[in-house]
């Protein structure tokens, strides 16, 4: 029996890339051991950063929670071993390109002892949905696949929609990165299991296990375990080599035929998307009580010595993982962390692994082409635009600072694959320049905003005034009238009644 | 260890500009070699004064504007634009007309207009319509193809050098002896005088469904275009555009009068019919640019073909219509814009 491939929707466009993926598949994944100190950011997810709970010079151990979330979107962190918190201090991280950002800093006692948890949970089955989501959420567990959204949330959010479909996403499509290849290889039971939490946390009895033809041993481990645990709800399915297919709404568009509408979520259309590693930080956490402390990244790259995939506790630096893969080659010359095409370029390797990192690349000097032409509009990048947009006219209008019509041609819909880029004849950095044009437009939209408070404002205080006068005159012919009427007599009452108020 | 850092994405970039740009040179080699053999060694000498006037022209503009003219010339654009002239043009063609077609092209059409990406009009038929103002006679000298049974004087190579640099024919020579008329031209004065396309046919110009000659020159045109679809130079759309513009309503009216109107063959072999679908309405930089954008403007294109054909005063109008459509470009591609993943049909987004 094979995966099928038959019944997938159309994902316009998209390249063919170079994997480069055998370099690290070739080995099993290798253990880091625990390093002498640990890096971990407080943010390390979309929305508001963990909060510490520990002070300087506590001793923590492995697995015990070390900050915890504020705010509605966020997910708390544990210790990744045991050791004594040394500082709490700004650090460079790689979600921020190598500037700092507020971390914890663990020096470790190499003993490595875990924290002893009450009681093994109960039998996931058994739980309502929001008890469930609570227990995720104390997990610590975010979006394994590089977006590093909290999964709690993206389940609670789900949960309000009409669901159909959970899309377990193992296409892993950029090139390099082979960490959730690796994953499915080694524990494909672990990744459906983490599948059946997922439906039953979110009531729903199709789950599709998606992953790229070029990881055929992947997906016959997968369709072995499968066949194992034989829950026919589960569906393996195939689907062509060609990025961006991983990114969310490209494979639910490939999977059931359905756009995701622009602005909107996967569960807009009754799917909810998580990567294979999430699937299986879940399972891990539900039936191990073990929480998001490693995660298994890619160290790959003409700059790295022995490419590999490893398993590294969440707070080892970079130059830590690449010491343990043999050092740097003479080539290296860029840190990329993530992939060749979306991946952020980091300034040092002191910058930790944190539960985003699914790739280490190091490069060597990005390959010049020749400088920047004029283009020529020739269309090529809106061939492969997975999102249908017409690069070249958005580059014309990203150029005259058109808002509008950068609005109406769909800028904001743009996903950065970075597609245009690659197959410019003219080497445009199309995706930079909208990534700039996009802050600019929203710059454009605040300063509108803004400006639109402000004439509010004043328009409101024109009418009270206006408002205020006009009772005053009212006021006045009121009194007119009423001394009128009363006679000379009122009229000196009047007055002298003014007076007073004046006095007053 | 510290690390510089660059823009994502950090994979090369898999199209250059020049490239593209040679490819299209290279399609049109052995329509070239074909234009020679039948025409004989003047388009040799067009396509060097095109080729020569077209890198000065770009090199003295890239000064003027303050840009680097290596840079500039590196993308090998002028060539293409100097090569349709050449092909646009009779093989007997003195060099300032050639020199002058190639100048407006490259100064005027491109470079006042901003350069490669900036021009609205297509340099080479922009230069060409100057030509077609300018000099007119000039380009009424096209010889006969050299099939051996047609009696003709050919020029010698020196000959036609000469005639080339001073314009001047051989003594013996007049223009109405080294002259014969395109198809396109018997065609239409064959009708006008009230003959039928079957009598035009017995012209021993003509050949089975354009001139002799002129059909072999537009198979190699063909099969070079073929050649950039396949490399994804230029995409279907245009060519089809083109082609069904023309030919379909060729078809209608040959289908209602065969006798007074000529078969959507001659049509498609005759003029630059071939040359224009392949070559020069797939120019990126002034065809719309949007995918129903692009058919649209390949429409277009072969219906104003078809109707300066048929009924204006030119034998043919590839050059006029591909002008016309230029400044329709901008109309094209507002209306034809793209389905946007995730906004309802027909909605804009914002």
């Amino acid at each position: 029996m094979s995966a099928p491939t038959y019944d997938l929707g159309k994902l316009h466009g998209g390249l063919r890339l170079d994997g480069h993926k055998q370099q690290s598949t070739a080995q099993p994944i290798f253990d880091v051991p625990v390093p002498a100190q640990l890096i971990l950011p407080l943010a390390q997810h979309v929305g508001d950063p963990a909060q510490p709970i520990v002070s300087i010079g506590e001793h923590v151990l492995k697995g015990q929670l070390i900050a915890e979330t504020e705010g509605a979107l966020g997910a708390p962190i544990h210790a990744s071993s045991s050791g004594k918190v040394v500082a709490i201090e700004p650090w460079p991280i790689s979600r921020r390109y190598g500037e700092t950002a507020p971390c914890i800093v663990i020096e470790t006692d190499g003993e490595d002892r875990a924290i002893e948890r009450a009681d093994t949970p109960p039998d996931y089955d058994s739980l309502a949905p929001e008890v469930l989501e609570q227990l995720i959420l104390q997990g610590g567990i975010v979006g394994l696949g590089g977006a590093v959204f909290p999964t709690a949330q993206k389940l609670m959010q789900a949960n309000t929609c009409e669901l159909e479909y959970l899309i377990l996403n193992g296409v892993e499509c950029e090139p390099y990165i082979s960490c959730d290849d690796l994953l499915m290889r080694e524990r494909a039971d672990a990744v459906l299991s983490g599948g059946q939490i997922l439906m039953h946390a979110l009531g729903i009895d199709v789950c599709y296990v998606v992953v790229e033809s070029d990881k055929p041993q992947a997906l016959h481990l997968l369709e072995d375990a499968l066949n194992e645990i034989g829950d026919d709800r589960i569906i393996l399915k195939q689907v062509p080599t060609i990025y961006p297919s991983g990114g969310e709404d490209q494979l639910v568009q490939l999977v059931t035929n359905r756009e995701v509408p622009s602005g909107g979520l996967p569960s807009d259309v009754g799917c909810l998307v998580q990567n294979v590693g999430t699937a299986v930080a879940i399972h891990d956490w539900i039936h191990h009580n073990e929480p998001l402390i490693s995660r298994i990244t890619t160290v790959t790259g003409p700059g790295v010595a022995m490419p590999m995939n490893v398993r590294a506790r969440i707070g080892t630096t970079v130059a830590d993982i690449i010491n343990f893969a043999g050092g740097y080659t003479d080539q290296a010359k860029h840190l990329i962390i993530g992939g060749p095409m979306t991946g952020k370029s980091v300034s040092t390797d002191r910058v930790p692994v944190v539960k985003a990192t699914n790739c280490i690349l190091v490069i060597a000097e990005v390959p010049s082409a020749g400088p920047e032409l004029p283009c020529i509009r020739c269309g090529d990048c809106a061939a492969v635009c997975p999102v249908q947009l017409l690069p070249q006219q958005l580059f014309w209008y990203a150029c005259a600072d058109d808002e509008k019509h950068l609005r109406s041609y769909g800028l904001t819909d743009c996903i950065e694959c970075g597609c245009c880029d690659l197959v410019c004849p003219s080497h445009i950095p199309l995706t930079a320049d909208f990534r700039i044009a996009k802050g600019r437009i929203q710059e454009m939209a605040d300063e509108k905003a803004r400006a639109e408070r402000a004439r509010k404002r004043f328009e409101a205080r024109n009418e009270r005034l206006e408002r205020e006068r006009s009772k005053r005159v009212e006021e006045l012919a009121q009194q007119k009238e009423e001394a009128r009427r009363a006679g000379p007599d009122a009229i000196a009452e009047i007055l002298r009644r003014k007076q007073q108020q004046g006095e007053d | 260890m510290e690390f510089e850092r660059v823009q994502a994405p950090y994979l090369a970039p898999q199209a250059q500009v020049s490239r593209i740009m040679l490819q299209v040179l290279l399609a049109l080699v052995p329509a070239a070699l074909a234009h020679v053999w039948y025409f004989g060694p003047g388009f040799i000498f067009n396509l060097i004064i095109a080729a020569v006037f077209c890198i000065a022209g770009e090199a003295a503009m890239s000064i003027a504007r303050g840009r680097n003219p290596e840079a500039v010339l590196s993308d090998c654009s002028a060539l293409v634009t100097a090569a349709l002239l050449a092909f646009a043009l009779p093989s007997l063609t003195p060099w300032w007309v050639t020199a002058t077609g190639a100048l407006f092209a490259v100064v005027v059409a491109k470079h006042l207009y901003g350069g490669l990406g900036f021009n609205i009009f297509n340099p080479a038929m922009a230069g060409y319509v100057v030509i077609l103002v300018a000099f007119p006679m000039h380009l009424n000298l096209w010889v006969a193809p050299r099939m051996g049974d047609i009696d003709y004087q050919y020029l010698t190579l020196v000959e036609t050098i000469r005639y080339t640099l001073t314009g001047v024919l051989p003594d013996a020579l007049s223009f109405d002896a080294v002259s014969r008329a395109t198809p396109l031209d018997a065609m239409k004065s064959g009708l006008n005088n009230a003959q039928t396309v079957a009598e035009v046919y017995t012209l021993p110009i003509m050949g089975d469904f354009g001139g002799r000659g002129w059909e072999w020159i537009g198979n190699f045109i063909a099969i070079g275009g073929f050649w950039l679809l396949i490399n994804k130079v230029i995409r279907w759309q245009i060519p089809v555009g083109v082609g069904l513009g023309l030919l379909v309503p060729a078809g209608l009216l040959w289908l209602i009068g065969p006798d007074s109107n000529p078969s959507p063959g001659f049509h498609l072999f005759a003029g630059a019919t071939l040359l224009c679908a392949f070559f020069i309405a797939t120019d990126p930089v002034s065809a719309a640019t949007s995918p129903k954008g692009r058919f649209v403007y390949g429409l277009g294109i072969g219906l104003l073909i078809f109707a300066i054909r048929r009924w204006g005063s030119y034998s043919d109008g590839v050059a006029f219509a591909v002008l016309l459509m230029n400044m329709a470009v901008p109309a094209i591609d507002y209306l034809t814009r793209t389905h946007i993943v995730g906004h309802a049909e027909g909605e804009e987004a914002s």
